[in-house]
């Protein structure tokens, strides 16, 4: 112990900044650090620098000028006198209705490619095979435009659909009919599928210049309170078999808790369907889906789809082949078994690269710009940023919103994957 | 102290860096090479032929600026660009000018900070559509849908021209000529709507040509000229005169063929004067005596050149119209050189 206390007290030396192993890792830290803020600094500087020499500022108020352009597929109202802003969330919004069907379909693609991958069926597991092997080693920007000149080229023209009264007169019938029930039309310049329609609608309310509308937010509501019922139900049948082992019967009450209510809403509100017509150039009425949208979203689904399924395969292959066994040695089916031992299980290896796929499926649907598909690419980043030399501005713009909505996925789905974690206890 | 040195350094670094991209002209000498920012293709006006050589209207006002500058016409780099990417590609340095059909604006001029030296083709916007539409007016379009091209000033006038008239449609936005063509031709949409030599280029191009029609109404002034960056004003005044000498040598009938004989016989002192054979005009923007002999030896003068690439000969087969010699009443004037 005196050994010990009778060490000098050594005094610091600048020297040991870089001799002293103690200190010499926060030298290392701290030159690094020093460098990259300079090299930031100096990525800064030359910017300004050169924007300066160009006689251009950074500056946003373009944002707020009238836009004057079109944009055909619009979630929210926009016309030619809106505003750059407004144009930038039509964009933003284009982008996430492509993202949000983009990730289901992929996702449903993806478990039902991945698990028939190791189907003991040779025909269907090549099959798969094949499917991921192709989507997966060939550009996505190649599928997208391959999907949008098969629908561009091959569908008819709207004035195929027209029965002219010589026609009629001579007993022919045009050239092309709308497919399910006459209700769908497929024309070369998009799809058009019927639409609701409220005879007494419940109105809208307008907030921040977005029209909301009620009858859809009470449609909403009505469900999940349905379904909240529902699952008391279910939990109420649950207990009752645990206590006494006999499960009342429940699925007709499930069913008309599920059901009667909204269907008795949606015949208050008159609900019907307006079907697409052809009236002049153009079918009229009905919702026009452009194929610019049909296409990406067909696209980028099948080629995210097959990564997909490759990681799904993958955490199915990770869990042990003793849990199947198990699981056979107590009676289950195969089909049972996928479902209730394997995939919870193999789940935990999945979710993490699915976020990644799920992010660069975002972040892909900017490829949509090929086929004319107006996202925050072919707004902000495209016809604005022409438009108004804004070069700067709207990349940066662009980048720090994909750069939100990356992270806001990427947070949703790791809230997902803590949940979905092995329970440590 | 020691921060604000580098920082200090950086900034004159920068500067220079800045600066250095500043006289276009020497930038061109220095590299041998004049870089011409056109089009991707579009027939007639700036488009490879069968051997990859760009060919064109506007291609021709790039061969007589790299023969006025650095002596050759063959010394042209062409860098393709669309709509969208030619003011950043001009604005970056990328290109030393554009002739590229572009639209003399006025926020061009100013917010894009960039400089219109002159104007080689008057131009305004027209629809095309297939014959068998029914259509003769393009007041008759509501409801039609228009493929048109992104990032382009057509974009704007149509929606200002269908707003006047009170009728609707829906945009197709297309990248650039090419999709535009094809999905026109696969009947994605009822009408193509650009500057209207553009659309008679597309039409040349079609292989059944009679079954479209471009409609009467042109919904625009399309002023199209070449494009240099704000700031650099002696480049912008070599590319401006040599346009005019080519001009001007149309209003003298000095031709491809004739310009020896014309230089050896000439009387008229304002002629001497465009081919360097008195004064010293060359001498006060940085060239050479005889930049415009070279610049009209390269591909003939302004009427050549239309009738060689666009004119009612060819498969375009554009009248001179607006874009006849002010003598002749149309609007192609040269100041005088003197």
């Amino acid at each position: 112990m005196a050994y010990v206390a009778s060490v000098p007290k050594e005094s610091f030396r600048l020297s040991m900044l870089v001799y002293d192993t103690r200190y010499r890792s926060y030298t290392i830290q701290i030159a690094v650090l020093i460098l990259f803020l300079a090299f930031l600094g100096w990525l800064l500087n030359n910017t300004i620098v050169n924007l300066a020499a160009k006689d251009k500022d950074i500056n946003f108020s373009f944002l707020f000028q009238r836009a004057g352009y079109d944009i055909d597929q619009q979630l929210i109202p926009y016309t030619n006198d809106s505003t750059h802003g407004r144009a930038l969330f039509v964009g933003l919004f284009n982008t996430l209705i492509v993202a949000f069907f983009g990730c289901i379909l992929a996702t449903f693609i993806g478990v039902f490619v991945g698990v028939l991958r190791l189907s003991k069926n040779w025909v269907v597991s090549r099959l798969m095979t094949a499917y991921v092997e192709t989507f997966r080693n060939i550009p996505l920007l190649l599928w997208i435009i391959l999907v949008f000149v098969i629908f561009s080229e091959t569908a008819p023209a709207p004035r195929d659909f027209r029965a002219t009264d010589e026609m009629v007169a001579a007993g022919q019938t045009p050239a092309a009919s709308k497919i399910f029930f006459d209700s769908i039309a497929v024309t070369n310049r998009g799809t058009n599928i019927p639409r609701p329609f409220l005879d007494h609608p419940l109105g809208h309310v307008s907030v921040l210049d977005v029209p909301i509308n009620l009858s859809v937010v009470a449609a909403l509501a009505l469900i999940a309170v349905c379904v909240w019922i529902n699952r008391r139900l279910l939990a109420h049948a649950k207990a009752v078999q645990e206590e006494t082992g006999i499960r009342p019967v429940v699925w007709w009450k499930s069913l008309l808790i599920l059901f009667v209510p909204i269907i008795v809403f949606l015949y208050a509100l008159g609900f019907h369907l307006e079907y697409p017509e052809l009236k002049g150039f153009n079918f009229q009425g009905g919702i026009n889906v452009a194929h610019s949208f049909t296409a990406l979203l067909i696209a980028i689904s099948l080629y995210t789809g097959a990564f997909i399924a490759e990681a799904v395969r993958g955490g199915i292959l990770a869990i042990s082949r003793g849990q199947t066994e198990a699981s056979y040695a107590l009676g289950l089916r195969p089909g049972k078994t996928m479902r209730l031992i394997i995939l919870p299980q193999a789940l935990r290896v999945i979710v993490p690269p699915l976020i990644s796929q799920y992010l660069n499926l975002t972040k892909n649907t900017t490829l949509g710009m090929a086929i004319s598909y107006l996202d925050l690419k072919g707004t902000l980043g495209g016809i604005t940023l022409n438009q108004t030399g804004r070069e700067l501005e709207c990349m940066l713009l662009m980048m720090a919103i994909y750069l939100v909505l990356s992270l806001i996925i990427s947070s949703g789905m790791n809230v997902f994957n803590t949940a979905m974690k092995l329970k440590e206890r | 102290m020691k921060k604000s040195v580098m920082l200090g350094t950086l900034a004159a670094s920068a500067l220079l860096a800045g600066f250095a991209s500043a006289g276009t002209l020497d930038d061109v000498k220095a590299r041998g090479e004049l870089i011409c920012g056109s089009n991707t293709g579009l027939t007639g006006f700036g488009a490879p032929d069968a051997n990859g050589n760009y060919q064109g209207f506007d291609v021709a006002i790039c061969k007589a600026l790299a023969a006025a500058v650095l002596g050759d016409a063959n010394k042209v780099k062409y860098v393709p660009t669309t709509g969208e990417t030619r003011f950043t590609a001009l604005a970056s340095g990328e290109v030393d000018l554009l002739v590229r059909n572009s639209t003399w604006t006025f926020s061009r001029d100013n917010d894009l900070k960039l400089d219109f030296v002159a104007v080689n083709y008057y131009d305004g916007q027209g629809f095309m559509v297939h014959k068998d539409l029914g259509v003769s007016s393009a007041k008759e379009l509501d409801g039609a849908t228009i493929c048109i091209q992104t990032g382009t000033t057509t974009e704007l006038n149509l929606a200002d021209f269908f707003k006047s008239n009170n009728i609707s449609y829906t945009p197709v936005t297309v990248a650039d000529d090419s999709e535009a063509q094809r999905q026109y031709l696969a009947g994605a949409c009822d009408a193509f709507t650009t500057d209207a030599s553009g659309l008679a280029a597309t039409r040349a191009t079609l292989p059944d040509a009679e079954n479209h029609i471009i409609l009467p109404e042109i919904i625009s002034k399309e002023p199209l000229g070449p494009v240099v960056r704000h700031g650099d004003s002696n480049w912008g005044d070599v590319v401006r005169w040599t346009y005019y000498a080519l001009v001007a040598a149309e209003e003298k009938g000095i031709t491809q063929a004739n310009i020896e004989e014309v230089a050896a016989s000439t009387n008229d002192p304002e002629v001497k004067r465009i081919l360097g054979l008195e004064g010293d005009l060359g001498a006060m923007m940085g060239l050479d005596k005889e930049w415009g002999k070279r610049a009209i030896a390269a591909s003939g003068n302004y009427g050549e050149i239309f009738a060689a690439n666009i004119g009612e000969g060819t498969s375009i087969g554009l009248a001179r119209g607006l874009n006849a010699l002010y003598t002749q009443g149309g609007l192609q004037y040269a100041p005088p050189f003197r």
